[in-house]
């Protein structure tokens, strides 16, 4: 892990964690994964804390779902403990929404008698689909639809946002207002989120923080606060193994991710 | 002005309409002309003596058949019986089919157990068990029910059983996230997510219920649509036995257009089924 080594002797000049006063939103320690012979995670540390934006960015299969799947109660980690308040709000790159159910009853879905439809309503208003509860998914626009998947994961205020790609599947445009959206909603409702992306551009856009992950581990993590976007953005992709290193131009400030460096094989 | 623009033009603006055929609006009523000219040579050729009334009685005479049994009350209470053989069995068969499909598509354990068996007495035709049922429930209306709802229970037992396979696991995945207790998960997920498949299983059922009803009351009754044609036979009264044999196609259609209107009311979701599409 010569990048790793590289970005321990780092400097800061911003306050080591802008979210420090606020409480955890997940707390992940020593998660470990295997698929068969292969190590899928091999080691991952990771705090959220409420209203922090990260962004995990990685090549396909580099296990970024896999974890973003065990946040959401999904996958079964090996080893590890996973720390979190409540249930996640979980939004996936397909909208998941059921077919057979009128948008506000997607919206309530499992928590009819918790939220109601006048809840459900008042979600569907704030991602800007006032007037139609009534509506079935198939009248829905791909972007539409995933507004609709973001009101149903926040319906509920979880403490945690976990994003699976969610706007991969939307046109420039629509994605562009699905950012916008995105930002506001979780400055409203100020949840930990974790967005996994494989776009650098979003990830510098909306994250607070940016953690490369590869080869089963979190390889440098980035607060875009620190850089200028332009270098931030060559840095990231030579992390993620796409232009030529240039990780050792001076400037290049980056710090990981509680990097204790376990020796599992 | 022949230039580029006139071919588009040619292609864009329809040459006139050459007499009515064009218009495909008379299409609906262009296809009761055949009928009716069947019907209208028939009667023809039957009062004119070509065609032997024992052979093939002509239209009006049916119809008279028809109204007088009617009028007697007759008809109503072989139509009854026979109707409520068809719905008992149909009842029986598709609550023991269905019950079966739940417990095979949510247990692995049940699928291992019974599906096995289940697809191997479907390999046997349900007709050929005809002399089977007699010999176990004599000729009494047991048998008959019993015929019947054998013939329910397989299409609705497969089509279930596919229909809650079918669900995508991706809104599995989602119940699990919400939290949803397994009750809410059947009723909300699995249920309307297998209905297409159910309600296809309902309507092969009914075509096979039907054709099962025939066929059982054709051993000894007294009471029955087909009660009526095998009487009828011995007096060699070809118009009853028409008359029966046009009932029986009346309620296979009847049946039929029943498993549409629960097609468009419980898939008013589902594009294929949504209102107007078909």
């Amino acid at each position: 892990m010569n990048l790793a080594a590289i970005q321990t002797g780092l400097h800061d000049h911003l306050p080591d964690d802008l979210f420090a006063g606020s409480p955890l939103a997940v707390s992940v320690s020593g998660l470990q994964r295997r698929y068969g012979e292969r190590l899928v995670i091999k080691s991952v540390d990771l705090d959220i804390r409420e209203g922090e934006f990260v962004a995990l960015l990685g090549e396909s299969g580099c296990g970024k779902t896999t974890l973003l799947r065990a946040l959401a109660g999904l996958d079964k980690p090996d080893a590890g403990t996973i720390e979190a308040p409540g249930a996640p709000g979980v939004v996936f790159q397909e909208h998941r929404l059921l077919p057979w159910a009128s948008l506000w009853a997607n919206v309530a879905l499992g928590h009819e008698k918790t939220i109601g439809r006048a809840g459900a309503v008042r979600a569907l208003a704030e991602v800007g689909l006032a007037g139609r509860e009534e509506d079935w998914p198939r009248n829905l626009s791909g972007g539409q639809a995933q507004r609709v998947a973001l009101a149903r994961a926040l319906v509920r205020d979880p403490k945690l946002l976990l994003l699976d790609e969610p706007f991969a599947a939307l046109d420039a445009l629509t994605r562009i207002k699905m950012h916008a959206l995105v930002r506001e909603l979780v400055s409203r409702h100020r949840p930990g989120v974790l967005i996994v992306t494989h776009d650098v551009e979003e990830a510098i856009g909306l994250a607070d923080r940016i953690l490369v992950m590869r080869d089963g581990q979190i390889s440098a993590s980035h607060r875009p606060i620190d850089h200028d976007p332009v270098k931030l953005r060559s840095l990231l992709l030579s992390e993620l193994g796409v232009i030529a290193s240039r990780a050792s131009a001076p400037g290049a400030s980056s710090k990981p991710d509680k990097l204790k460096s376990r020796t599992d094989k | 002005m022949a230039d580029i623009a006139s071919p588009y033009q040619e292609i864009a603006a329809p040459k006139p309409a050459r007499a009515g055929f064009q218009n495909k609006a008379l299409y609906p009523w262009l296809s009761w002309l055949m009928p009716v000219v069947i019907l209208c040579v028939w009667e023809t050729a039957s009062r004119l003596g070509w065609i032997a009334p024992q052979v093939m009685p002509a239209p009006s005479r049916v119809a008279e058949t028809a109204w007088e049994l009617a009028r007697t009350g007759e008809l109503f209470v072989h139509l009854g019986a026979s109707l409520l053989r068809a719905a008992g069995g149909f009842v029986l068969g598709g609550t023991i089919g269905f019950a079966l499909a739940l417990a095979v598509g949510f247990s692995p354990l049940a699928h291992a157990l019974l599906d096995r068996s289940i697809q191997m007495i479907r390999a046997i035709p349900f007709l050929a068990l005809l002399p089977l049922v007699i010999v176990w429930f004599g000729v009494d209306e047991s048998g008959k029910i019993f015929l019947v709802s054998l013939a329910v229970l397989f299409p609705v037992y497969i089509n279930t059983v596919l229909g809650i396979r079918q669900i995508d696991p991706k809104l599995l995945e989602l119940a699990k996230i919400t939290g949803m207790p397994w009750f809410a998960v059947v009723r909300r997920i699995i249920i309307p997510g297998a209905m297409p498949s159910v309600l296809t299983g309902v309507r092969y059922a009914l075509a096979h219920a039907w054709l099962a009803l025939v066929v059982a009351e054709t051993l000894a009754t007294t009471r029955g649509i087909g009660f009526l044609a095998m009487d009828a036979r011995e007096f060699l009264q070809t118009d009853v036995i028409l008359l029966s044999i046009i009932i029986y196609a009346t309620i296979g259609v009847g049946a039929d257009s029943l498993a549409r209107l629960l097609e468009t009311r419980l898939l008013g979701w589902h594009p294929n089924f949504a209102k107007g599409a078909r």
